[in-house]
């Protein structure tokens, strides 16, 4: 393999691997400072439990999230050199703010949280986890700008002399419709995430232990139901927005969603197709008729660009090459994460049902899919970034730069190789240790309340520290 | 003052941050296998550095943001020429990260002394290769006419990157001591006094060789005056420890270390990373800036942020600012 190829994978293992941590934490933060706020109004203890057992294991996963969140920035300089030199006018600025105005809040507080529970004041201990959840969704907005960018640059002038492109203007990189689109398309997706794992987590001890914990945890499941069907609606509308906006400025990747190789005008929805295996060729499809163009266009009429064609026109424009991406790759991925997606909602819906008016249902496969309930969603916050990643290529950024000119001219495969194949053992360790602590904390179930201590009292113990 | 050189000193500044919050949790990291006898004096020094440890990191995070925003150029040079040292420090930081996150998960002995190598390898790895890395781009190392960094992993071992590493490890390790003396009480507190005042004579010496042989490189007034700052301030430190004055003492080793970089700064200024093959292929602040837009924007932000997050990273200091002992720790 060439650096290239090696980079490439190794910013989709450590991309990916990240980012099964963020959507859990972003929902989560926002959760668990619900369940706080629910205790500090009511004085209801279940919501004091709920708290601090909710709390340790978003606490376990934020570790992991951050531990894994610092190789993304300094990959940009270390793989992809070229790149960075390229956009670093405009790409820069988005990732430097996200620095200074969320991490900075999300460690403070997240901080002041942790340790705080007998030095603060209640209000203001609550005051802490609400700021620190407002980090994490500042995060995930500067974060999704400077990725916008790479799916749809505006705001910018290139300047040939310099080789580079140059900011214009930046209100218009903060206001990038796909920007606009994706944010809440994500933010629907990582409540969808945090809402399914606070759902299973606590519908499993509730099954388990019904004399005991049935009580103490229905009210966690129902928020966290709740949560994922109304953030499930969310991730649908803004994805269909976000479906018309890609076939706007990215058609080539709605084009190879749909494995739709013709212009079609209407153009129907592929539920499946059988392609040959270079994804060159279909050789049996199932369809819905007009609905893509729907999907793409806001009418049932609507014209859809097809690979073939749009491929003809990208090779008068760019010259010669293969504007397509891998097809396979982005066709399954597009529809994975729908039906993963999709599962999850109907599992929080039957398990609401089962739930309903008190009822504790004992059926072993709700059992069972109280356990998987968390995993679907996160599945397809996973293969959407897949989608959306793979599908920008060959471009790193759409239209001006192909990805292969982005790879820092300098490194060695040996380098490469080195950092790729350490990062992925230390991940794998690191996974199944996450996986075995999360367990752990989570088949411990609700803690017992200790009696707070006297904030005057000096000698008194540290409740949460390390 | 235009804008580039005014990005240079905030990037400046925000190494100054990095390094002097954790330099100290870095040498709190150190002394979690020199100076605690049992597990409860270990969770005491991790608990000085717990509520803090996180957003000290951060800021290398906006450090190394701010140079990808201001300085592109120096940026893609800088990561992936300095590919395999930055991978040690990634890996170290990793498992820093999770051993003291995880520490306290479970109570098992040897889940526990997993953790404490971990955050000991993850303390010690970046205390000195951050060290080696700023010496050498102070230094210049082979930088081609494309920007290029061309010099291998072995260019960067030569004695005088060697040596800032040894200072920053060294020094590091005296400023986590006497932060540990600063919050904690009883024994642990006097040991760790004592630890710091016998590394501290072999940091002075190996500083004092530093700072020397960087001034005489130079030669220039400013950094004969930063470099002769870096040096009072550190020995002002020692003395104070040795006087007892806990809290003098963290100020003579956070001043000291924030000079230092002051120093490293001043030397390399205007350029911001040397080109040991030709002077003309060295990135300058103009060279390997952004445009005068972005900055401007960039600007605007950190002057309305930053003292915005001094003022709550300050105030979470002051909320811990108690001394603990191993009474505190529960269980």
């Amino acid at each position: 393999m060439d650096v290239l190829e090696l980079a490439r994978w190794q910013f989709g293992i450590t991309t990916v691997y990240h980012f099964f941590f963020v959507p859990l934490t972003i929902g989560l933060s926002v959760l668990v400072a619900a369940m706080q706020t629910v205790w500090w109004r009511t004085g209801d203890e279940r919501w004091l439990r709920m708290t601090k057992f909710f709390g340790k294991l978003f606490l376990i996963n934020f570790a992991m999230g951050i531990a894994t969140g610092i190789v993304q920035e300094f990959q940009f300089g270390m793989n992809w050199s070229d790149y960075s030199r390229f956009v670093g006018d405009i790409f820069g600025a988005p990732l430097a703010i996200e620095g200074l105005l969320a991490f900075f809040l999300e460690s403070t507080f997240l901080g002041l949280w942790i340790f705080g529970w007998d030095r603060l004041k209640p209000g203001l201990h609550l005051a802490c986890i609400w700021i620190a959840a407002l980090g994490t969704v500042f995060s995930a907005y500067f974060i999704l700008a400077a990725n916008s960018f790479m799916q749809n640059p505006v705001g910018y002038t290139l300047n040939p002399e310099k080789g580079r492109a140059e900011l214009t203007d930046f209100g218009a990189v903060l206001t990038n419709k796909v920007l606009m689109v994706t944010f809440p398309h994500q933010i629907f997706g990582c409540f969808m995430v945090a809402g399914a794992f606070v759902a299973g987590v606590a519908l499993w001890h509730m099954m388990r232990r019904p004399d005991r914990d049935a009580d103490a945890f229905r009210p966690a499941f129902r928020m966290g139901a709740v949560v994922l069907l109304v953030a499930g609606f969310g991730t649908m509308i803004s994805g269909d927005f976000q479906g018309k906006v890609m076939t706007e400025v990215q058609p080539m990747k709605m084009a190879a969603a749909e494995g739709l190789y013709e212009d079609a005008k209407p153009a129907p929805f592929s539920i499946l197709t059988v392609g040959t295996l270079d994804g060159s060729k279909e050789v049996y499809k199932l369809e819905v008729p007009k609905l893509l163009s729907f999907l793409g266009t806001g009418s049932f009429d609507g014209q859809v660009r097809g690979i073939d064609s749009l491929q003809r026109e990208y090779e008068q424009k760019y010259g010669p090459g293969d504007y397509s991406p891998n097809i396979p790759v982005t066709y399954w991925t597009f529809r994975l994460m729908i039906t993963t997606g999709g599962l999850a909602m109907l599992a929080g819906t039957i398990m609401l049902w089962a739930t309903r008016k008190g009822r504790t249902p004992t059926s072993k496969w709700l059992l069972r899919s109280a356990i998987v309930l968390p995993l679907l969603p996160m599945a397809a916050n996973s293969f959407g970034w897949i989608f959306t990643e793979m599908g920008r290529q060959p471009w790193v950024v759409f239209g001006l730069m192909p990805t292969a000119s982005g790879v820092s001219p300098s490194t060695s495969v040996a380098e490469v190789a080195t950092s790729l194949a350490m990062f992925t053992v230390l991940y794998g360790v690191l996974a199944v240790i996450e996986v075995k602590l999360l367990l752990r904390y989570v088949k411990a179930g609700l803690p017992e309340l200790e009696p707070p201590s006297d904030p005057d009292d000096a000698d008194a113990p540290l409740a949460f520290a390390y | 003052m235009d804008l580039t050189t005014f990005w240079f000193i905030l990037i400046a500044v925000l190494w100054i941050g990095y390094l002097v919050l954790e330099g100290f949790d870095f040498g709190v990291g150190m002394l979690m296998a020199l100076l605690a006898r049992d597990d409860k004096e270990r969770r005491v020094l991790l608990n000085t550095i717990g509520p803090v440890w996180d957003g000290n990191e951060v800021w290398l995070i906006v450090a190394g943001g701010a140079t990808f925003a201001a300085f592109p150029e120096w940026y893609a040079t800088m990561f992936s020429g300095f590919y395999i040292p930055l991978l040690l420090i990634l890996l170290a930081l990793i498992v820093r990260i999770i051993g003291i996150e995880f520490r306290s998960k479970r109570p098992e002995p040897a889940w526990k002394l997993r953790c404490d190598i971990a955050i000991v390898f993850g303390s010690v790895v970046p205390a000195l290769v951050w060290g080696v890395a700023l010496a050498n781009i102070v230094r210049g190392v082979p930088i081609d006419a494309d920007k290029e960094y061309v010099g291998g992993l072995l260019g960067l071992f030569n004695p005088y990157g060697l040596l800032g590493g040894l200072v920053t490890l060294t020094v590091f390790l005296v400023h986590g001591a006497f932060f540990v003396g600063l919050k904690t009480t009883g024994p642990i507190r006097e040991r760790a006094i004592a630890m710091g005042l016998r590394v501290g004579v072999l940091a002075a010496f190996l500083t004092t060789l530093f700072v020397g042989w960087t001034a005489m490189r130079d030669d220039t007034l400013q950094v004969w005056v930063v470099g002769a700052g870096v040096l009072i301030a550190f020995v002002l430190g020692l003395a104070a420890a040795n006087a007892g004055r806990d809290g003098w003492a963290f100020v003579g080793t956070a001043v000291a270390i924030g000079l230092l970089v002051v120093m490293l700064f001043a030397a390399l200024f205007p350029d911001v990373m040397v080109s040991s093959l030709d002077p003309a292929w060295s990135l300058t602040t103009d060279n390997a800036s952004s445009t005068p837009y972005t900055l401007k924007i960039m600007s605007w932000v950190a002057v309305a942020f930053t003292p915005i997050v001094v003022g709550y990273q300050s105030w979470s200091y002051w909320v811990f600012r108690r001394r603990i002992g191993v009474q505190h720790i529960p269980g």
